[in-house]
C-alpha cells in the first residue's frame, strides 16, 4: 500500500490540471439550480472556512485536497471511477458549516466528507454525518471529537489532538525542575492544550508557577504581561491559535519576556510566522503536523512536496495544507481497499489501513479512530539563519507515531 | 499581590485607555457634529494600518507612515462623507448607520483581495524598540510613544475646537445646524471636514497599532466594539466623556486581569450596561 | 435625533388608512397574507437549490419578522436580537440533550426562554432613546453571548451545543422521518405559518396601531394616551419571543447550536435581512431572508469574495432602496 501511493506522487502533473481542479465548486457552479445526476462519480465533500481569519489556511487545504483527487483521477480513479471534491465554505461559522454540509449530503449524495479548521465547525460538521451515517475525516485539532461523546463509527479524525502536540512539545521543552507560566486562550481548544501540558509536566517534573487566561480574540494582552513576569518562570506557554497566538507572542517579546524565558507553544503556525516574522518568532518552539523540510529525510515527502509545487507554480505545502492532503489520501485509499464506496465496507478499510503519503506511518487507532502519527517539534529561526524565503523553522524533534501519547480508550470513555 | 504589581497595572490600564481613547475620539467627533453613528470606523481603523504599513515600506520609515496614512484615510473619509453619507440626511438617523454597516463589509473584503487574508508584519520602528524600567515594572518604549502622541493629539484637538474661529463654528453648529446655515456658514463644508478629521484620527490609532498587534483584515472588528463602548459610557458626541470613559475602561481591564484576567472583554460591557443603566445618556452626555 | 416620518411609511399592510387606498390587488394582498404566505413558501422548497437552504429561509425568515415587529412597526433599532435567537436555539438543545425534553415541549420552553431574556433585555433598555438603545441592546447581548461562552458545561461554550439529534417526530400516531429534507421543512413550516398569523394578528389587533402611531411620533402617540413604555416593553417581549422560536427551529434543523448565533454579527444579519426584504411591510422580512440567503449561497460559489458583492448590495438598497424588495415591489408594482 506504501508503494502505490509513493507511485502516485511521480507523475507529473500540469498546472493547468490543477486550476481546473481548484474550481471544482466551479462545475456546480454551472446549473446551480439542478439537481446532481447520479452517476458514477465518487463525491467528496470538502467545507472549509474560505472566509474568514483562517481562509489563507483553508484554500491551502483545498489545494493539498485536490492534489490528493488528482493524483488518483491520474491513475485511472477508483475502480474506474473519477473522484471529484466539492469545495464548499463553511464561512468558520458551525452552522454555515453544518448547512452546506447538510446541502452536501442532501443535494449532492455525497459519499464521503472531510474537511473543517475549527473545532466548533468540525463539532457541528460531525454531527451532521453522524446521525445520517456519513463517513467523516475531520482535519482540525480537538481533543472533544476524540471522546466517547461525540465520536461515532462513521467520525474519523486525522489531525493530531492538543493532547498528543503537547505531549511531544514538553518532551522536548521541558526539563525536570523547570517552572512554567502558562498563557491559555479561555475556550475549550485551550483548556485541552493547557491539560496536555500540565499532564506532561508532572511526568517530567516541571512545576507550574502560575497560569492565566485570556478572552478568545484578544487584541491585547499588555495588561497580563506584568503578572506573567513577576511569576519569574523559565518557560513561557502561550496556549491559543490563529491571531491570538501572533499577537500575544508580538507583545509578550515586546515586553522583554524573551530575554527572561523561552516561548513554546503548542503548534506552532506557519502563516502566524508569517504575519509576524521572524523576528518576533526566533526561538519560540512548538508542534507541528508536517514541515516542508522534512523532504530531505522523508521519501514519502519528498513525493508529497515536488507534486505540490508542480501544481501550485513552486509554493509549498503549510502545516494545515497538508492536512487536506493526507486527510482525503486516507480516503482514497481506503475506497480503493474496499473496491467502492460502500460505506461500511470503506469504515472497515479505514480501521485498517496503514499509510504514509506525506509525513511517514499512519494509522487509525481503532477506539476513537485518531490518526496515529508522527509529531515534529520546531523552532523559529533566527532571521540570518534563513536559506529561502520558506525556510522558517528547524525541525528539533520527530517523535515516532505512537499510541501511548494519546489518552487511553478507557480514558475517554470507550470500553477496553 | 504587592503594591508594585497594582502600580504597573494601573499604568497598564492608563496605556491601553490611551489606546482606547484615539479610537472612540473619532467616533465621537463625528455622532457629536453630524448625529452620524460610523459602523465602519473598525474597517477604517484597519484601512488606516495597511495604509501606515504602506506608506513606511514605500517611504523606508514608520514617520512617514505615522503623518501621511491618517491623512490620507482622512481624505477617503471625505470621499465617503460626500458620496455615501451625505445622501443620507433629512433621512432617519438609522440609515447613514446602516449604509456604514455595509460600507464595513465592502472595505474589510476589498483590503482581503488586495492585501491576502494573511497578516502582514507591522515592525516597530527601530528607535522605539525595547523596554523601559519604570521604577515599578518594565514597560515597552513603543507604548510610552503612544501615549505621548495621543495626548498630543488630544491637546491639539482641544485647541483646534475652544481657541479657533472654525472650532467655534463646528461647537456651535453641534448644537443648531439651522441656525448656522441662517448666519450664512456653509455647514456642508464644515460637516465634510469633520468626517474626515474623525475618519483621521480612526486611521492614525490603526497606524499606532499596527506595531503592537499584527495588521490583518480582521483587527478592526473588535475595535469598532470598543470604541462604541468607550464613546457610550463617556456619552456620545463628548470629547472629554471619551477620554475619561477610554480610561476608565482600561483601567477596568487591567485591574480585572489582576483576578480575572478571561474577564478583560466582558468587564467592558459590564460596564457599559451599569452605566446606562445609572445615566441612560453617559457619563457626559447631553440631554435630548 | 427625531424620527424622520417621510422615510419608514409604507404602512400598506397594516393601517386601514394604507388600505383603503390601495387598489384591489393590494387590499388582497393584505387580505388574504397569511395565506398568501403560507402558499409561497409550500413552493419553496421546490425552487430552491437546496432543502437546507429553504429550512434556513424559513429560520431566518420567522427570525427577520420578528425582529421588524420592533424594527419596521415599532421604529426600536436594536442591535441586539442574538440573543433571542440564541437562547431559543440553546434552551431548545439543552431541553433535549440534557433534559431528555419532548421536541414539542423543547420547543415551548426555547420560545418562553427568549421570550424571559427578552423581558429582562427589554425592561434595561426601554428607558434609553435612539442611538442609545441600538447600544445598550448590543451591549446586553454581548453579555449573553460571554455568558455563553462561559457557561460551557450548559451551552458546550465555544464547541457548540451538541448531542440532541431529534431524528424522528410522532404526531398523533405517524411517525415522521426528521432526517429527510423534506419532511423536516414541512414540520418547520408550520411554526413558521403559526409565527406569520400571529404576527398578523397583531398588527391587525388595536396594539398594532399603538407601536406605528409611537413610530410614527412619540410625543404625540403619548399625548393621545398611551401608555408609551408599556406598550414598547410588550413590543419588546412580542418580538423576542418570535425570534426565539426561530431560534428554535434552527436548533431541530441543525441539531447544533453555535455560539456564533449569539453573536453581535448575527444581529446585524437579521438588521440587513429586515432592510434589504422591506422594514414595516409584513412580508418583507421573508423576502430579505431569502435574498441573502441565496445571495450568499450563490455568491460563495462563485467567489470567495461574495462579502464585498452582498455589502455593495446593502449599500446601494440604502442608498436607492430604503423600501427594500418587497416594500418597493408594494409601492411600484401594485399600487
Amino acid at each position: 500500500m506504501n508503494d502505490a501511493i509513493r507511485n502516485l506522487g511521480q507523475r507529473k502533473i500540469s498546472r493547468r490540471a490543477a486550476l481546473a481542479g481548484l474550481g471544482a465548486g466551479a462545475s456546480f457552479l454551472a446549473m446551480p439550480w439542478v439537481a446532481r445526476a447520479a452517476d458514477d462519480t465518487i463525491r467528496i465533500g470538502f467545507p472549509t472556512p474560505l472566509t474568514g481569519p483562517y481562509a489563507a489556511e483553508a484554500k491551502d487545504q483545498v489545494k493539498s485536497a485536490e492534489l490528493a483527487i488528482k493524483l488518483v483521477n491520474d491513475k485511472g480513479g477508483i475502480g474506474g471511477r473519477k473522484v471529484e471534491l466539492l469545495v464548499r465554505d463553511g464561512k468558520l461559522n458551525g452552522g454555515e458549516a453544518a448547512t452546506r454540509t447538510l446541502e452536501l449530503i442532501e443535494k449532492d449524495k455525497v459519499h464521503a466528507v472531510v474537511g473543517a479548521l475549527s473545532s466548533a465547525v468540525q463539532l457541528a460538521v460531525n454531527e451532521v454525518t453522524r446521525a445520517r451515517g456519513v463517513i467523516y475525516i475531520s482535519i482540525s485539532q480537538s481533543d472533544t471529537i476524540n471522546e466517547k461523546k461525540d465520536s461515532s463509527k462513521y467520525t474519523f479524525h486525522e489531525a493530531m489532538n492538543p493532547h498528543m502536540t503537547t505531549a511531544a512539545v514538553a518532551r522536548h521543552a521541558f526539563k525536570k525542575g523547570n517552572k512554567v507560566a502558562h498563557l491559555v486562550a479561555d475556550y475549550a481548544y485551550g483548556h485541552e492544550m493547557l491539560r496536555g501540558f500540565k499532564r506532561a509536566q508532572a511526568a517530567i517534573g516541571a512545576e507550574t508557577v502560575g497560569e492565566l487566561l485570556h478572552p478568545i480574540g484578544a487584541p491585547d494582552y499588555s495588561t497580563l504581561m506584568p503578572r506573567l513576569r513577576a511569576m519569574k518562570p523559565d518557560i513561557l506557554c502561550i496556549s491559543n491559535f490563529g491571531r491570538d497566538q501572533a499577537n500575544s507572542i508580538k507583545q509578550a517579546v515586546d515586553f522583554g519576556m524573551k530575554q527572561q524565558m523561552k516561548i513554546v507553544v503548542p503548534v506552532l503556525l506557519h502563516n502566524q510566522r508569517l504575519a509576524v516574522g521572524p523576528e518576533v518568532f526566533e526561538g519560540v518552539v512548538g508542534g507541528a503536523n508536517y514541515y516542508w523540510e522534512l523532504e530531505s529525510k522523508l521519501p514519502s515527502a519528498k513525493t508529497f512536496n515536488d507534486a505540490f509545487r508542480a501544481a501550485n507554480g513552486g509554493a509549498i505545502p503549510t502545516d494545515y495544507g497538508a492536512y487536506g492532503f493526507t486527510g482525503v489520501s486516507s480516503l482514497l485509499l481506503a475506497m480503493q481497499a474496499a473496491g467502492g464506496t460502500d460505506t461500511e465496507k470503506v469504515v472497515a478499510a479505514l480501521e485498517g489501513l496503514k499509510y504514509d503519503v506525506a509525513k511517514g506511518a499512519q494509522h487509525y487507532r481503532k477506539c476513537d479512530h485518531q490518526s496515529v502519527q508522527s509529531v515534529l517539534v520546531l523552532e523559529s529561526k533566527k532571521k540570518a539563519d534563513m536559506k529561502g524565503a520558506n525556510d522558517f523553522f528547524n525541525i528539533v524533534e520527530n517523535e515516532a507515531p505512537s499510541e501511548d501519547v494519546l489518552r487511553s480508550c478507557k480514558e475517554l470513555g470507550f470500553p477496553a | 499581590m504587592d503594591a508594585e504589581l497594582i502600580l504597573i497595572q494601573l499604568f497598564s490600564g492608563v496605556a491601553l485607555g490611551a489606546i482606547l481613547v484615539i479610537t472612540a475620539l473619532g467616533l465621537s467627533i463625528i455622532f457629536g457634529m453630524l448625529g452620524v453613528v460610523n459602523f465602519a470606523h473598525g474597517a477604517l481603523f484597519m484601512i488606516g494600518a495597511y495604509a501606515g504599513l504602506w506608506v513606511a515600506s514605500l517611504t523606508g520609515s514608520f514617520w512617514w507612515g505615522l503623518l501621511v496614512a491618517p491623512i490620507m484615510i482622512g481624505v477617503f473619509g471625505m470621499a465617503i462623507e460626500w458620496l455615501l453619507v451625505r445622501p443620507l440626511y433629512g433621512r432617519s438617523v438609522d440609515d447613514p448607520l446602516l449604509l456604514t454597516f455595509g460600507l464595513s463589509y465592502v472595505l474589510v473584503e476589498a483590503v482581503r483581495i488586495v492585501f491576502g487574508n494573511d497578516g502582514i508584519p507591522f515592525p516597530t520602528p527601530s528607535q522605539l524598540t525595547g523596554v523601559a524600567n519604570l521604577g515599578v515594572g518594565y514597560f515597552p518604549i513603543y507604548r510610552l510613544f503612544v501615549i505621548v502622541v495621543v495626548a498630543v493629539v488630544l491637546l491639539l484637538l482641544w485647541l483646534a475646537l475652544e481657541k479657533t474661529k472654525f472650532g467655534l463654528i463646528v461647537r456651535a453648529g453641534s448644537r443648531d445646524p439651522t441656525i448656522m446655515r441662517v448666519l450664512g456658514v456653509n455647514i456642508s463644508k464644515v460637516w465634510l471636514l469633520v468626517f474626515g478629521v474623525g475618519v483621521g484620527l480612526a486611521a492614525l490609532g490603526g497606524v499606532l497599532a499596527g506595531p503592537m498587534r499584527t495588521v490583518n483584515p480582521e483587527m478592526g472588528s473588535l475595535v469598532l466594539i470598543e470604541a462604541f463602548v468607550v464613546t457610550v459610557i463617556g456619552g456620545l458626541g463628548s470629547l472629554l466623556g471619551s477620554v475619561v470613559a477610554g480610561l476608565l475602561v482600561g483601567v477596568a481591564i487591567s485591574m480585572t486581569a489582576l483576578f480575572a484576567p478571561e474577564m478583560g472583554t466582558i468587564v467592558m460591557f459590564a460596564l457599559m450596561a451599569l452605566v446606562l443603566l445609572v445615566r441612560p445618556r453617559g457619563l457626559f452626555g447631553k440631554a435630548a | 435625533m427625531e424620527r424622520d416620518m417621510t422615510v419608514k411609511s409604507i404602512p400598506l399592510a397594516a393601517t386601514s388608512s394604507g388600505a383603503r387606498k390601495a387598489t384591489d390587488l393590494a387590499a388582497a394582498l393584505t387580505n388574504w397574507r397569511v395565506l398568501l404566505s403560507i402558499a409561497a413558501l409550500c413552493l419553496l422548497p421546490w425552487v430552491l437549490p437546496s432543502k437546507a437552504l429553504a429550512v434556513n429561509v424559513l429560520v431566518y425568515g420567522v427570525l427577520a419578522m420578528g425582529y421588524n415587529l420592533l424594527f419596521g412597526y415599532t421604529g426600536l433599532l436594536s442591535f441586539g436580537h442574538a440573543a433571542f435567537f440564541g437562547a431559543g436555539a440553546y434552551v431548545t438543545g439543552i431541553a433535549i440533550g440534557q433534559f431528555g425534553v419532548p421536541w414539542y415541549g423543547a420547543v415551548l420552553l426555547g420560545v418562553i426562554g427568549g421570550g424571559l431574556l427578552a423581558l429582562a433585555i427589554g425592561a434595561l433598555s426601554i428607558r434609553t432613546r435612539g442611538i442609545y438603545f441600538s447600544m445598550v441592546t448590543l451591549a446586553l447581548a454581548q453579555l449573553v453571548y460571554h455568558v455563553a461562552l462561559q457557561a460551557s458545561s450548559w451551552t458546550g461554550g465555544e464547541n457548540g451545543l451538541r448531542g440532541f439529534t431529534v431524528a424522528k417526530i410522532d404526531i398523533a400516531g405517524f411517525s415522521i422521518n426528521f432526517l429527510d429534507p423534506v419532511s423536516k421543512y414541512y414540520v418547520l413550516m408550520v411554526f413558521a405559518a403559526l409565527a406569520l398569523w400571529f404576527v398578523s394578528r397583531i398588527l391587525n389587533s388595536p396594539f398594532g396601531a399603538a407601536i406605528e402611531a409611537i413610530r410614527e411620533n412619540e410625543t404625540r402617540a403619548r399625548t393621545c394616551g398611551y401608555d408609551v413604555e408599556r406598550t414598547k416593553l410588550i413590543s419588546f417581549v412580542l418580538s423576542g419571543l418570535i425570534c426565539a422560536l426561530a431560534g428554535t427551529m434552527s436548533a431541530l434543523h441543525l441539531a447544533f447550536v453555535p455560539l456564533d448565533v449569539l453573536h453581535y454579527q448575527t444581529s446585524g444579519m437579521i438588521v440587513m435581512m429586515t432592510l434589504l426584504g422591506g422594514a414595516s411591510s409584513f412580508f418583507g422580512p421573508f423576502v430579505g431572508a431569502l435574498a441573502f440567503l441565496l445571495m450568499e449561497d450563490v455568491f460563495s460559489l462563485w467567489t470567495s469574495h461574495w462579502q464585498i458583492i452582498v455589502g455593495s448590495i446593502f449599500i446601494l438598497f440604502v442608498l436607492f432602496l430604503p423600501k427594500g424588495i418587497w416594500g418597493t415591489f408594494l409601492a411600484r408594482v401594485v399600487r
